[in-house]
């Protein structure tokens, strides 16, 4: 369970930055952007809360703001900075991890409400001396350009091969009474929750199928 | 976003009655739809209660003889489930075609049938809206209104509801079980849950305050075809210009439901005895009374199109 604790430093209300402010507004994280704000109007802001996750096998506890998108709590207090903020509405799939072996969107779940899942990062995957074979893969086939949306896309594809292996139907499985089958057609419907800016998805795609030892 | 203190429930009842004695607090269950509005402070709780250890998220066979679907239960599971796949195709088929394999691993089906419409100037604070703030003006009436619905609308608000599922749980037949802040239990058909918009369109739903769905139940299976066609600007991952759910007997006769065109899951029964006559008959049933703007008057050929489009794969 989470605690409050009242005796913790308290946040002001992040009314200055509102949907027209300028896109750099959203660049600065929102625990540091609250934080250089005056902290005067601070006196009946609710107190930050204490959470234990557990992320890449080890276990973290930290105090935040209950604001805390899960996505802000790795990138700005686990400094895990491979986890990418593209649209921070669930649009892009930038955020994606690995939650109890599933794929969410992390910019769309706060921090609290993961306290006691198992949280995996594209840090957690592999690393670039035991590299994971879908990281692999993507630098094989050079499934970026920029990179940003790459992360994202690795834990997304890790994730969606276990759905189709779980028999996981999909927008375009023809018969919903079988399971569904590894298809480059099944790969790119279901990958659809991650955008790439770039346009890599052809090379994306090759990534995916030679992990899932489907010929292109 | 707005500061809020958070709890997690941990029975449902006790969740009912701190969310209707506390002014300001909600539910939270994915938060896919809650937190994206949170952001853009269109929500601003000052108490979350989380509602994920609840425990109802069982899909299991009802008394009835038909399935009863706890509403924590989440979109992916809800879609993969055996006997939904087998029995209620017409489920996976809408939940498959909504959203993204992410955001369907969060979302559940409570949330589903409560989320908020997806009109840019709802989205849009610093644009009149009637929905956010009530008695401002709207906006999509004389703005770009592609998106907005054509039938059972109001002056007050051209909205839709954007849930591919609530379509087929409404084609279904559908009932929502709730418990109430004072304890006590309730079922509501599907088709009086959402609202529509007339002069409150800031009102959606009538769950009364605190009101916590504690399930969804479908009744016994129909057979038939099961058919969810969604039209949309991308081949996947977009919400539905219109969309077409039916289920179709093999003598032609059955039923259909409308996405994308309403403040709400939009069937008229006396329509769907005509569907032995074909799309243009139902249709014309279907969306009499439509009011288009120059921007959305082109859904009403749409629908007539895909429901002849969905007649005929009902044929086999
Ligand atoms: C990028 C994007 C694309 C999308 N595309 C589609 C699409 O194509 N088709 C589609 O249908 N949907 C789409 N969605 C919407 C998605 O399906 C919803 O966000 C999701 O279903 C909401 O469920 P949730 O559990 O996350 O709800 P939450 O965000 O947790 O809650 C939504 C509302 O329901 C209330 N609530 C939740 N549970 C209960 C309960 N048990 N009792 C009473 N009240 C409750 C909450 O208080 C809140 O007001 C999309 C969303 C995004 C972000
Ligand atoms: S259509 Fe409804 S939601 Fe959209 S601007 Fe008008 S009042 Fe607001
Ligand atoms: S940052 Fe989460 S989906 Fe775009
Ligand atoms: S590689 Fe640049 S966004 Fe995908």
């Amino acid at each position: 369970m989470t605690e409050f604790n009242p005796s913790r430093r308290k946040f002001i209300q992040n009314t200055a930055v509102t949907s027209g402010a300028l896109i750099a507004a959203k660049l600065v994280p929102e625990v540091e952007a609250k934080s250089v704000l005056q902290p005067a109007q601070a006196t009946t802001e609710p107190a930050n809360v204490n959470v234990l996750l557990k992320v890449n096998g080890s276990e973290h506890q930290m105090m935040i703001d209950p604001r805390t998108s899960l996505l802000d709590a790795l990138r700005e207090r686990l400094h895990l900075t491979g986890t990418k903020k593209g649209c921070d509405q669930g649009q892009c799939g930038a955020c994606t991890v690995i939650v109890d072996g599933r794929r969410i969107t992390s910019c769309l779940t706060l921090a609290v409400m993961q306290e006691g899942h198992d949280i995996t990062t594209i840090e957690g995957l592999g690393t670039p001396t035991n590299l994971h074979p879908m990281q692999a893969a993507f630098i094989k086939h050079d499934g970026y350009q920029c990179g940003f949306c790459t992360p994202g896309q690795i834990c997304s594809a890790v994730a969606m091969l276990e759905e189709v292996k779980a028999g996981m139907p999909s927008h375009v499985t023809a018969d919903l009474t079988r399971p569904s089958e590894m298809t480059i057609i099944e790969f790119r419907e279901r990958m659809s929750g991650n955008i790439c800016r770039c346009g890599a998805y052809s090379n994306i795609q090759e990534a995916i199928a030679e992990v899932a030892g489907v010929r292109t | 976003m707005k500061a809020f203190t958070y709890d997690r429930a941990t029975s449902a009842a006790e969740a009912a009655s701190a969310v209707a004695k506390t002014t300001g607090s909600k539910f939270i269950a994915g938060g896919t739809n809650l937190l994206d509005l949170m952001k853009l402070q269109i929500e601003t709780p000052s108490h979350l209660i989380d509602i994920n250890d609840l425990g109802l998220d069982q899909i299991e066979p009802a008394t009835n003889g038909g399935l009863r679907i706890g509403a924590l239960v989440r979109n992916t599971d809800l879609a993969a489930n055996e006997y939904v796949r087998r029995d209620y195709a017409v489920l996976s088929r809408a939940l498959l075609a909504g959203a993204s394999g992410q955001l369907r691993n969060q979302a559940t089906t409570a949330g589903n049938l409560l989320q908020r419409t997806r009109c840019p100037y709802f989205y849009d604070t610093n644009m009149p809206c009637n929905k956010r703030e009530p008695g401002r003006g709207c906006s999509a009436l004389g703005g770009y209104s592609r998106m907005h619905a054509i039938v059972g609308i109001s002056d007050a608000c051209i909205a839709t509801h954007p849930s591919d599922m609530a379509v087929a749980m409404r084609l279904l037949d559908a009932t929502v079980e709730t418990v109430r802040s004072n304890g006590l239990t309730r079922t509501i058909p599907i088709v009086e849950l959402h609202r529509l918009p007339g002069n409150t369109p800031n009102i959606e739903h009538t769950l009364e305050p605190g009101e916590l769905i504690t399930a969804v139940l479908l009744p016994k299976p129909s057979g038939g075809t099961h058919i969810y066609r969604k039209v949309r600007d991308r081949a996947s991952y977009a919400f539905a210009l219109v969309s077409v759910a039916a289920i179709i007997q093999p003598d032609g006769s059955g039923k259909v439901a409308l996405g994308g065109v309403a403040h709400k899951p939009w069937r008229v029964e006396s329509a769907e005895r005509k569907l032995q006559r074909g799309s243009k008959a139902v249709t014309k049933e279907l969306l009499a009374n439509a009011r288009t703007t120059h921007d959305n008057a082109f859904k009403v050929q749409l629908v007539e199109r895909t429901l002849a489009s969905v007649l005929n794969d009902a044929k086999g």
